[in-house]
């Protein structure tokens, strides 16, 4: 290998040597050299935008941006002068000409960038009037909010959603200005997945009902109101409250919503258990009795919506088993219901999940059992953490409680559901035991794991190889299903999640969010699995007791458990 | 034939036409010593500044030479393909001519969708390669990486017809320039490039005796504001000179003219273009002109945008605000 050519350059008088071809703010970075800047993110292209990265360079005219400027051999970096303060300042206060504020209901609510930046440098927000006063606010489904009144024009958006294959937000020319739109394509479509918000560096984006609704279900009289909370939560809520990423707030969770008077606390978890029994279930039916193959993972909406609306040839792949909180919910309203002696209708179930296609998947009308819908709510990750602070109840400070019986805690399988190839893990980990009749994989199975867009391998079980694939981010979906269309038996099973890193980087999380935070994210969902005694999602005490009382009626088995995929016309109405 | 055009270019001293200057033997070598199976060589008949009309002239009269310098540019640089990348009337009058010059020859006539801004070399490559019309970080320049990430010559088309030139040995150091306003002989006038401002306006019978009047060189939008006194020498940039009568100039609704121009030209990609511009509109329509905030307006323009559009964006301004409008 040819050895990386290093350079020396100097950023404030600090002398560093580097390897080149690489920017100044990517080496500022490194060194922890604040520089700020909007429009830079580190998932997705540099978009050198919003102009307020300038530094200077000794010996040279002018001001350049950090994000876009690549370190040559000697440079001399300024990152502060009084006329990069100008520059940012005056730069800034048009960014706000842009910005309609309304921060008491922002998802940056606790980091604003440009809040933080505007009394840095002596900004007059108000300077120039708001110039988007009458822009549109734009639905998309019942997912997303898109707020172009707020939108600086840095372009991730676009940029995010081409990043996911899906190209359903673009820039167009309205009147004297290009503004950032949905696209009027009926070909295009937004699968409602939110990376266009975790990527927003001002929150234009939010999820619909975002912060307005959270209150509505808790108010509720003469209904029993219960809560499930979903996989990933547990290592992403944390960080609402100030604590490190990666936080592993399972018991405090649970108590803070019982302090927000929910008797009953559910861990999604648990239906992720039943979900995996179920998946393993079918695809060992779909390779012993030569069904369609690959079977692929259904859990993530988004990537449901993706395959109904742009691919819909491969809805026979996908798996029927429906997503965790839908099997839970649906369990909540018959099976504990029943157990409980609770009038279904009467019960009102609260997801609180890191997604804001969940929203979406909620209301799809198939997934209704005896005519009611298995989840009535669906908030996201930052949306409980509002109403908890405007209950003051702060989460860092709560004694951790357990969730209680019937459905209790889960396995560590069921936990590991909120990382990409946490699915996959689990499922195998069943399936393997199911084919070889005995634990015959390794139970950390390493090559599901990890960020990487596209993961495959090959096991063998009894004599018999099984090829698996798994992608994060759509973009890297496409990529499969490319392979695919060229050689249908390349892959036996596949896992598809929507947004990278899977639902720890979902749009309903925590923000900001980039691979570090999704790593640290992950690792303490795999630390979860790691310290469970049981980790095999046939072990929980539930899942069996369910199966031999409740699912032996195939009829109610189905009905709680599966689901169908129809081809999809474009929905949001642009 | 072409041996030794490069070194040609360099000791006649071509400098771009299109109105950067650059000189245009380092562009030539550049694509040619940049390795690479497949290069592009375009002829940039973009023309999209206000009033600047020369090239069009130079289309309608000297076609045959054009093609004649994109072809020696073709054999010059190995492997490579080439466009003349027209505006759109410019398109529709001359494709049928064009293609019957460029018959057999590995050259496409490309018809432009965008307006000003596509003229800008990047947005040249990002025209041809259909993608969205909003230039692109330099470097790397198009002579590295352009279209399609191959090296790629683009020089407008009076640079090509000088190439022709410089090959026969025809040259004789003039320039095309396009002289409008208010004046009695409108009109593109091919010469010397040596030449001062006041002995163009002298020569071609438009020196203004009796009024009082002023210039706007190198552009009609983005072009300097010059006094009488200040045309003593020659020009820089493109090829243009508008003079305006004083007393018959309404210098708001010029300033009107220019903004609405770059408003409508401008890509909106970057915060001080897109929104310093219309801050600019803005004070232009009340006719109030904050020369503080105008301060603020100019750096921001000139020293952060993101291409060449925004940072030329402050010069007529100022200085018709400087020189003529206090």
């Amino acid at each position: 290998m040819i050895k990386e050519k290093k350079i020396k350059i100097t950023i404030d008088g600090l002398a560093i040597q580097v390897s080149a071809d690489q920017t100044i703010g990517k080496v500022a970075r490194a060194n922890n050299i604040k520089i700020p800047g909007l429009c830079f993110h580190p998932d997705l292209a540099v978009q050198a935008s919003c102009r307020l990265c300038v530094v200077e360079i000794k010996g040279r005219k002018g001001l350049y941006t950090a994000c876009s400027t690549k370190i040559e051999e000697g440079m001399d970096i300024v990152t502060d002068s009084s006329k990069i303060r100008r520059a940012r300042k005056v730069n800034l206060e048009l960014i706000f000409t842009q910005h309609c504020e309304e921060c008491g209901d922002c998802i940056y609510k606790r980091n604003c960038t440009i809040r933080e930046l505007a009394p840095k440098y002596k900004v007059n927000i108000t300077k120039f009037p708001d110039r988007k006063k009458d822009y549109p606010v734009y639905k998309f489904g019942p997912s997303l909010i898109f707020d172009s009144s707020k939108c600086i024009d840095c372009n991730l958006c676009v940029e995010a959603c081409k990043a996911q294959n899906v190209c359903f937000l673009e820039t167009r020319k309205k009147g004297d200005f290009h503004d950032v739109v949905p696209s009027k394509d009926k070909n295009k479509d937004c699968i409602y997945c939110g990376q266009c918000l975790t990527h927003c560096p001002v929150g234009a984006f939010e999820g619909v009902g975002e912060f307005e609704e959270i209150e509505a279900p808790f108010q509720l009289k003469d209904k029993v109101v219960v809560v499930q909370f979903a996989p990933s939560i547990r290592t992403t809520i944390g960080e609402e409250f100030d604590m490190p990423h990666g936080s592993i707030v399972t018991g405090q969770l649970t108590a803070a919503i019982r302090q927000l008077g929910i008797k009953h606390v559910f861990d999604v978890s648990v239906g992720a258990d039943f979900t995996t029994i179920a998946e393993a279930d079918e695809l060992i039916e779909r390779i012993t009795e030569k069904g369609v193959l690959p079977m692929m993972t259904s859990c993530c909406p988004g990537w449901v919506k993706y395959v109904e609306f742009f691919q819909p040839e491969f809805i026979p792949n996908l798996t029927t088993v429906r997503s965790p909180h839908i099997i839970l919910g649906g369990l909540i309203k018959t099976y504990w219901a029943k157990k409980e002696k609770i009038d279904p209708k009467k019960i009102v179930v609260v997801s609180i999940m890191p997604c804001v296609a969940k929203k979406y998947e909620m209301t799809r009308p198939e997934l209704k059992i005896n005519g009611l819908r298995p989840v009535d709510y669906v908030f996201t990750t930052r949306e409980l953490a509002w109403l908890l602070k405007k209950r003051k109840i702060d989460l860092s400070k709560v004694q951790p409680e357990n969730i209680k019986d019937p459905f209790g805690v889960p396995t560590g399988a069921g936990v590991i559901y909120g990382a990409s190839g946490g699915v996959m893990e689990s499922a195998l980990r069943t399936a393997c035991g199911k084919i070889s009749g005995q634990q015959l994989c390794p139970i950390n199975f390493k090559q599901a794991r990890g960020l990487d867009g596209v993961k495959k391998a090959t096991l063998t079980i009894k004599g018999k190889k099984l090829k698996i694939a798994i992608a994060n981010g759509t973009a890297n979906a496409q990529k499969l299903l490319d392979e695919l269309k060229e050689k249908p038996k390349a892959y036996d099973y596949i896992e598809i999640m929507a947004c990278p890193g899977g639902c720890i980087g979902g749009g309903g999380q925590p923000v900001p969010v980039n691979a570090i935070i999704r790593q640290k994210r992950a690792n303490s969902l795999y630390s979860i699995d790691t310290k469970k005694k049981k980790r095999l999602a046939e072990d929980n005490s539930i899942v069996k007791k369910v199966y031999q009382d409740f699912f032996n009626d195939h009829h109610k088995f189905h009905q709680v458990c599966h689901t169908k995929f129809r081809r999809k016309n474009k929905e949001v109405k642009t | 034939m072409p041996k030794d055009i490069i070194e040609k270019l360099k000791s006649a001293n071509l400098l771009g036409r299109g109105g950067a200057s650059f000189p245009t033997y380092l562009k030539w070598q550049m694509v040619k010593d940049t390795p690479a199976k497949k290069k592009y060589v375009v002829c940039n008949v973009s023309e999209g500044e206000l009033d600047v009309f020369k090239d069009g002239f130079i289309l309608e009269n000297y076609p045959t030479q054009i093609v004649e310098g994109l072809k020696i540019a073709l054999k010059t640089i190995d492997h490579s393909y080439g466009y003349i990348f027209l505006r759109k009337d410019y398109y529709q009058k001359y494709k049928k001519r064009l293609e019957k010059l460029t018959k057999n020859l590995p050259i496409t006539i490309f018809k432009e969708k965008g307006g000003y801004l596509s003229g800008e070399e990047t947005v040249v490559c990002q025209e041809i390669e259909e993608q969205i019309l909003r230039p692109r970080q330099k470097p790397p320049f198009p002579g590295q990486t352009g279209i399609d990430g191959s090296p790629t010559l683009i020089n407008n088309l009076e640079t090509f017809y000088y190439v022709a030139l410089i090959a026969k040995n025809q040259y004789k150091y003039t320039r095309f320039y396009a002289i409008t306003g208010d004046i009695k002989h409108k009109g593109v006038f091919e010469l010397p490039l040596d030449w001062s401002l006041k002995r163009i306006l002298k020569e071609t019978g438009n020196w203004l005796v009796d009024q009082d009047f002023f210039a706007q060189v190198g552009g009609g939008a983005s072009g300097d504001i010059l006094l009488p006194s200040e045309l003593n020498r020659s020009i820089n940039g493109v090829g243009s000179l508008i003079i305006f009568d004083k007393a018959k100039t309404d210098l708001y609704q010029l300033m009107e003219r220019w903004v609405n121009f770059f408003m409508k030209e401008n890509c909106d990609k970057c915060t001080p273009c897109r929104e310093g511009i219309y801050r600019l509109r803005e004070m232009i329509k009340q006719r109030k002109i904050e020369s503080e905030v105008l301060k603020d307006l100019w750096l921001v323009l000139e020293e952060t945008s993101f291409c060449a559009l925004g940072k030329s964006v402050a010069t007529p301004f100022r200085s018709l605000i400087k020189k003529v409008l206090t």
